[in-house]
């Protein structure tokens, strides 16, 4: 059975219909890479899949005995408030809240693994900064980590790479490659930067008017020939 | 200096003066631990907007001619207290416009139906009752004194089990409902707290005071420190400390109590203002 399978979804806000005729599944140790313009639905498609959008109609179906507690996410932007005070740290270590059940307190082997994950993103040395006072490629990694600290099986990223250098974008793709390949933790991904979607991905779901989803060969396959019949026609 | 110490040291002999100490710093300590988390969410004003519901609760109560308006007041107010708290981030009219829409509302409401049904004559003694609290501080008799007492451990025991969830919610709502914490249950959960402190606290020592005491420490504190726990702790620090230092001035030169623990508050205020500008120019 696969980790999540979605059946003839359709997405949208207050009944109006953004995507529809979405099916997909992804299985367990996938990397999906997802596509398409601005305001085309992905962060929709993200949402739904979280529970935080309802969907129209449709169904998501999760497998493999996987939980809400054991899923990890980046949003694309997070409406914090000018005047929050929080320290890095303490917003990294937040990410483990939805496992804990109702235990009340992190526990050591806990604060040892959010110390690993702010190490792995490179922000060790604003761990007790206040997060307002980051830049936008700083706050990125911040919530990269609260991310991973929140994840066992499947991580869901919305523009990652967004706002990060080129440096910080090349290392950031291969911290999720490795995610994926070492720790077997399943990647869903939206991404502008098809060139690297392509190379890490292992399967590509297209929103936009005509929707697609398979894996990369089959989508590299895909553009070739559409553009084939472009240049055809041209 | 020693003269007021020993007058001081007289007035502790009274009772009714241990009772406000008691109560004063007790409810001063809760609404700073819940103003940290109320002002972020931008419910600053909700012991004004709960204020009003209150008034026209009691307005409604006296238009069906209830004698003992205790139990529906509160029952009102603690309602609208959820209801407003409990939809959390993602609600269609976000915090400070929806404590402004019952607030209002429900004064206008109030005041209608007390003027139409008109059955006491003192209208604005009503109201001056719902914004200085029903009983003055200094008259509390034992019973409210141990009800405080209660709900205080009740609201710190919450506070601290619960401590990293409420982090958690007040920082990234969404977050924390897409990995799976059950946020609808702490929203409620933290709205119930929320409503009965402010709820008990508005008929002791008044809605003008608890808005102060929810506002002020949190504000002060986050013009100096810059992460969550070091600010939930200095504002718990500064509220105690505001409350008995208010209580104690306003004994020893006879002055309103709720005001002068008021005006403690906005001088330390000050005093957190200067020193949170110094911080920054000294770090340029
Ligand atoms: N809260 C909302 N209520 C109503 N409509 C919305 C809401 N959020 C987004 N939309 C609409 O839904 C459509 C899809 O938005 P979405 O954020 O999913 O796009 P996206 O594919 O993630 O775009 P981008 O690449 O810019 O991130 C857009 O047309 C947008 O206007
Ligand atoms: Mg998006």
């Amino acid at each position: 059975m696969s980790l999540i399978e979605c059946k003839n979804l359709s997405l949208g806000y207050d009944g109006h219909e953004i995507a529809k005729n979405l099916n997909l599944s992804v299985n367990s140790g996938d990397y999906l890479c997802i596509v398409g313009e601005n305001g085309s639905g992905k962060t929709t498609f993200m949402k739904t899949l979280l529970g935080l959008n309802p969907l129209i109609s449709g169904e998501i179906k999760f497998g493999d005995g996987l939980k809400r507690s054991e899923i990890g996410y980046l949003p694309q932007q997070t409406a914090v408030q000018r005047d929050f005070p929080a320290s890095v740290f303490e917003i990294v270590i937040s990410g483990f809240c939805g496992s804990m059940g109702l235990k009340p307190f992190y526990s050591k082997a806990q604060k040892a693994q959010a110390q690993i994950n702010i190490e792995k993103m490179g922000i060790s040395h604003i761990k007790d900064r206040c997060y307002r006072e980051l830049s936008g490629g700083q706050q990125q990694r911040v919530l990269l980590a609260r991310a991973l600290c929140a994840t066992k099986k499947l991580i869901l990223l919305d523009e990652p790479v967004s706002g990060l250098d080129s440096n910080a974008t090349a290392e950031m793709y291969s911290i999720v490659k490795r995610l994926n390949s070492e720790d077997n933790i399943t990647v869903i991904m939206i991404s502008h930067d098809i060139s690297a979607a392509v190379s890490y991905a292992t399967h590509i779901l297209h929103i936009g008017a005509s929707c697609f989803f398979g894996t990369k060969e089959d989508y590299i396959k895909n553009q070739n020939t559409t553009s084939l019949e472009v240049a055809e026609n041209e | 200096m020693s003269e007021s110490l020993n007058q001081l040291y007289t007035y502790l002999q009274f009772p009714f003066v241990r009772y406000a100490l008691i109560v004063g710093v007790l409810i001063a300590f809760c609404s700073s631990l819940l103003g940290v988390t109320l002002v972020l969410k931008r419910f600053s004003f909700i012991g004004d907007g709960l204020s009003h519901v209150a008034f026209g609760a009691m307005a409604v109560a006296g238009v069906v001619g209830l004698t003992n308006d205790m139990p529906l007041v509160l029952f009102i107010t603690t309602i609208s207290a959820i209801l407003l708290l409990r939809t959390g981030t993602n609600a269609k009219i976000k915090g400070d416009a929806a404590v402004a829409m019952i607030s209002v509302g429900a004064l206008a409401v109030g005041y209608l139906l007390m003027n139409v049904f008109s059955k006491s004559s003192n209208v604005s003694g009503d109201v001056c009752t719902t914004l200085f609290g029903s009983t003055s501080i200094l008259t509390l008799n034992k019973t409210k004194v141990w009800l405080c007492v209660v709900l205080s451990v009740i609201v710190v025991a919450v506070f601290i089990i619960f401590y990293n969830k409420i982090f958690a919610l007040t920082f990234d709502e969404n977050f924390a409902r897409a990995t799976g914490t059950r946020v609808s249950a702490y929203n409620l959960m933290i709205a119930v707290i929320i409503a009965s402190v402010i709820v008990l606290a508005m008929n002791l020592v008044g809605s003008l005071l608890i808005s102060a005491l929810v506002i002020f420490p949190a504000l002060s504190s986050m013009r100096v420190f810059k992460t969550f726990k070091s600010v939930t702790v200095c504002s718990a620090i500064v509220s105690v400390f505001c409350a008995l230092s208010g209580i104690l001035i306003s004994i020893i030169i006879s002055t309103p109590v709720g005001s002068t623990i008021v005006l403690v508050d906005i001088l330390v205020f000050f005093g957190f203002w200067l020193v949170g500008n110094f911080k920054v120019r000294s770090a340029k």
